[in-house]
């Protein structure tokens, strides 16, 4: 990867806009979206990279209305019969559709924030670069059989449309995510990062080790509600399908979504700011409307869901910055959610004070060593990550320490009610101690209920960004103690 | 410079760099859709994406790189990085890649297509939706939603071995939903699927799937099981619908027996298979009736094709005969990992995803019965058709299901609608309990398979038919 000698994203948006003007007169309106990216991913697994890939892409996509219509599309050629051809495709799907009377516009000409902090090492990392954080992982784990990836993400878009707004920006991200596999358990550590130099390749591989060591002969446990601390990985599944399904601004307005602005409905320990800026995300979304913090919980009371200028346009409110290329469809939903840390003063813009350092660099704690607990039980080493859920860990009287969901599916949108398993460790709590390794279980939970007022007991300290399965998406939690969580299944059924 | 002579350009390219094997694909796709909502056009895409991927090995390491262009110089510099990437593999190497003989193929392929998707106006398709999605409004759905979905793939394939395939795969299908809304609560209907039913094959398939006769019956099951009773909970003999048991057999069927995942390739992502290569030709799996196959030349089925993307031909084999595993989906390297002398299930998302073992049509062969015969031959039980949410551990043995709607089943009749039924087990002892199978099988498709790191979206169909299980704990809930 190197500095490009081809027009730059503003240029060829700029251009395309001049196109659908020239092709379907002043009056039609056009927004584009240019984005070149390099992406990479080494994957290992049985302690050795098998799958190591990496991918130039160049995506154009433009929206038209014109005459009272409106379409959409997207191509990967940027050479001038290339764009000639893509605007004359969507303006013929424009023609031949239907009228859109719910148009919601062209984004006006605001000013957008600067992309800031994006960081050229990264991306612009190499496959040696990403083989060596692989193999420090590795090494890391002790012996153990490990799996996982480290990838980097570069991408560089430019928007205008024909309002006359413009917008460009730059965004990198690193991340790594891996398990370490001792007798049949797992254990794992993953972090997402700007900087690739900012993973621990070797600290995320002793903590994944130390988790899967202590996870080995694990105890079956029936089914039933108990009090649980969920570990930051954990909780970014919380997070998640709370923006998919109750933050998402047209689920909001179908009256599908179970957030209800101005209500008292999570706890008072919780409050969600969904903060694209908070890492070195993109400053503008799909529409062109600049990216900013957005407080959805404060303190429990739901403030705010997530809107594109069309759901927006739905509920008399403005767009939120979050439109995408799933959200005429699927919905605006928040990608960077941050469950605030206790302890941290304010809401909206806390990025610097979460303690959302390397999450490898804590490596496992002083919970390590058999130790005497008050009932006479030994404490289990390395199943608690770091200091943090350690305290929260030490007020569970008998309950279920959660290292990570998984295959979690909705039930029922409206009231957030979510099947899925645990994964990746799980343990039993006796007395404020970990005392043994417990065999997977099946829940079956209302996300919303399990966060009512009353129902939160603990937010810890020290929040982790978590990456998600597509790059530029996180979820940044600290670890979590809730005072029931409705397990309905063990690992016989 | 042709689609061949690119690939062709970064296969050499490749081996020139010191790759010991390379192949490439070139991929132009164009997709479509178009959704409605309440009777109005929600939204309409076209996309067009063309590009090339090149795989190389180099000694027992692989790289692959990807570009969206397809002139010489891209293509060249494409090989070398792939071969460049694959040496970095080699930092952290693995044991020896061999690849399974595959004869060096120089073909072409088409799916079948009566009328071409991309060739029907969008007034037309416009039309069918807003009419479809009304229609559902005025029979009391809160929120009617249409969705139909066109894939126009054409690939050409070229391996160092000498392979040189060319291949056009049409894809189509499209389902109308119908939900009403409760105080706390959701009802969805259906039909014939959630987001519809796919192949590949032209339009006819959404002509025949006649969305606009089913929009009224839908509208009113989705408001009337708002007042239903609930699924009761507990065990009970449990009555599938065919589309259900689609998902069920590519949960936990479909990918229990991918070879990557029982080799531990997607340890740390999609997970591992509860299945033991050392028991393979001797594992019970379910009872007599359960006859599985991997069958990729299924006409019309969503995951058909003349070749995959390693440049094997569609093969038909069994996965589970009579009862009995027997077969796995693999690739030309996985294979030799197994000991095995076959591949033919690898195919990529696109020309910027690496080829993966991904299911092919994995399915059920007919029963001896019909659902008729089955309700009537069932004194206590329920039935559950259209699948509303999924959930499997990562060994592909714990599920939880939830469908759309269900029916009390008494002596032999079909009896009180049922909402919210959900249905819970471990795979083989599930697939054991199977004791009555209907003979009116469908080639269901699913366009949103997901697998892989980065992500793919594997099209995959899954012939299938009602079935009844005994003893199968149901109505569990939050």
């Amino acid at each position: 990867m190197s500095a490009r000698s081809e027009p730059g994203e503003l240029d060829i948006a700029g251009r395309v806009v001049e196109l659908v003007a020239r092709l379907a007169g002043a009056g039609a309106q056009a927004e584009v979206v240019v984005t070149r990216a390099d992406l990479a991913l080494t994957r290992f697994a049985n302690s050795a990279i098998h799958q190591n890939v990496a991918e130039s892409a160049v995506e154009v996509r433009l929206r038209v209305h014109a005459d009272g219509r409106t379409a959409g599309g997207g191509g990967s050629a940027v050479t001038a019969d290339g764009l000639r051809a893509l605007v004359e495709r969507v303006l013929a799907a424009a023609r031949h559709t239907r009228p859109d009377p719910a148009w919601p516009g062209l984004t006006p000409p605001v000013p957008a924030p600067t992309s800031t902090g994006w960081d050229a090492a990264t991306a612009y990392a190499g496959p040696d670069e990403r083989a060596i954080m692989v193999r420090a992982f590795v090494d890391a784990a002790g012996g153990l059989e490990t799996a996982g990836y480290c990838r980097t993400a570069f991408r560089e878009a430019a928007f205008a449309n024909s309002a006359g707004h413009a917008a460009q920006g730059r965004t990198a991200e690193a991340a790594m995510d891996g398990i370490a596999r001792a007798g049949g358990a797992d254990g794992t550590a993953r972090h997402c990062v700007d900087r690739l130099a900012d993973l621990d390749g070797a600290g995320l591989g002793q903590r994944a080790a130390a988790k899967a060591r202590a996870a080995v002969d694990p105890v079956e446990l029936a089914p039933g509600r108990y009090p649980v601390v969920l570990e930051p990985a954990a909780v970014a599944d919380l997070l998640q399908n709370l923006s998919w399904y109750g933050f998402n601004g047209k689920r909001y307005v179908e009256r599908q979504s179970f957030a209800e602005p101005g209500l008292a409905q999570l706890d008072p320990a919780v409050t969600l700011v969904d903060d694209p800026l908070g890492a070195a995300g993109l400053p503008f979304d799909l529409e062109g409307t600049p990216t900013r913090a957005l407080t959805l919980v404060d303190a429990g009371t739901t403030t705010a869901v997530a809107h594109d200028r069309r759901s927006a346009a739905g509920v008399g409110a403005e767009s939120t910055g979050h439109a995408s290329v799933d959200s005429p469809t699927f919905g605006p939903i928040p990608r960077n959610l941050r469950l605030v840390p206790a302890g941290t003063a304010g809401a909206a813009g806390t990025a610097g004070a979460t303690g959302a350092g390397p999450a490898g660099a804590t490596g496992p704690t002083g919970m390590s060593g058999p130790t005497a607990t008050g009932a006479g039980r030994a404490a289990l080493a390395g199943a608690v990550a770091d200091p943090d859920t350690a305290a929260l860990v030490s007020r569970v009287q008998r309950g279920l320490l959660v290292s990570d969901l998984w295959y979690t599916r909705v039930l029922d949108p409206k009231s957030l009610v979510i099947t899925g398993l645990t994964r990746n460790g799980l343990w039993l709590v006796e007395e404020g101690q970990v005392t043994r390794a417990v065999r997977d279980l099946r829940f079956t939970e209302s996300y919303p209920r399990a966060l009512a007022p009353g129902a939160v007991l603990e937010v810890g300290r020290r929040a982790v960004r978590q990456p998600d399965r597509t790059d530029g998406v996180w979820w940044e939690a600290p670890s979590l103690r809730l005072a029931s969580w409705n397990f309905t299944g063990g690992a016989s059924g | 410079m042709s689609e061949f002579d690119a690939a062709g350009a970064a296969v050499q390219a490749a081996l020139d760099a010191g790759a010991r094997y390379a192949d490439a694909r070139v991929m132009h796709r164009r997709y479509e859709s178009m959704s409605a909502r309440n009777g109005e056009v929600e939204a309409l895409t076209q996309d067009e994406s063309v590009g090339l991927g090149v795989r190389a090995l180099v000694g027992s390491s692989w790289g692959f790189h990807a570009v969206p262009e397809l002139s010489d110089r891209a293509a060249r510099d494409a090989g070398q990085r792939a071969a460049r990437t694959a040496t970095a593999s080699g930092l952290v190497p693995g044991p020896p890649v061999d690849l399974v003989p595959s004869p060096p193929a120089i073909a072409s392929w088409s799916s079948p297509c009566e009328v071409d998707p991309l060739g029907v106006s969008l007034a037309t398709k416009g039309d069918l939706l807003v009419t479809a999605t009304g229609a559902m409004v005025d029979h009391g759905a809160d929120l009617a939603e249409g969705l139909y979905q066109v894939w126009d793939t054409a690939k050409w394939f070229v391996s160092s071995e000498g392979h040189r395939i060319d291949q056009h795969i049409r894809e189509c299908g499209g389902g109308i939903s119908a939900t009403s809304i409760g105080d706390g609560e959701t009802q969805r209907r259906s039909w014939p699927s959630y987001r519809g039913q796919y192949g590949t094959t032209g339009w006819e398939l959404v002509d025949s799937l006649d969305l606009t006769a089913h929009a009224a019956r839908i509208a009113e099951e989705s408001r009337a099981l708002l007042t239903a009773p609930l699924c009761p909970a507990g065990e009970t003999d449990l009555i599938l619908g065919g589309e259900q048991l689609a998902l069920q057999i590519h949960e936990s069927v479909g990918h229990a027996i991918e070879l990557d995942r029982i080799l531990g390739w997607e340890a740390a992502f999609a997970g591992t298979s509860w299945l033991d290569l050392a028991q393979l030709g001797s594992l019970r799996y379910g009872s007599e009736l359960m006859n599985i196959t991997i069958d990729p030349t299924i006409p019309g089925a969503l995951g058909s094709f003349g070749y995959d993307d390693e440049g094997s031909p569609a093969v038909k084999r069994d996965a589970v005969r009579a009862g009995r595993w027997v077969g796995v989906l693999a690739g030309r390297d996985s294979a030799t990992v197994a000991g095995l002398d076959y591949g033919g299930s690898v195919r990529a998302d696109g020309w910027a995803r690496l080829p993966m073992v991904r299911m092919t049509n994995v399915g059920l062969e007919p029963g001896p019965h019909t659902l008729e015969e089955i309700v009537a031959a069932t004194d206590n039980g329920v039935l559950m058709d259209v699948n509303r949410s999924w959930s499997i551990d990562d060994k592909r043995l714990n599920f939880q299901f939830g469908c759309e709607i269900g029916w009390e089943i008494r002596n032999g009749r079909r009896g009180r609608m049922l909402r919210n039924p959900t249905y819970t087990g471990i795979g083989p002892l599930f697939w054991r309990s199977m004791d009555m199978l209907s003979s009116e099988v469908v080639s269901w498709g699913t366009p949103n398979c997901g697998k892989g790191q980065p992500g793919q979206v594997g099209h995959t169909g899954h012939p299938a038919a009602p079935a009844r299980f005994r003893n199968v704990r149901v109505g569990v809930r939050a």
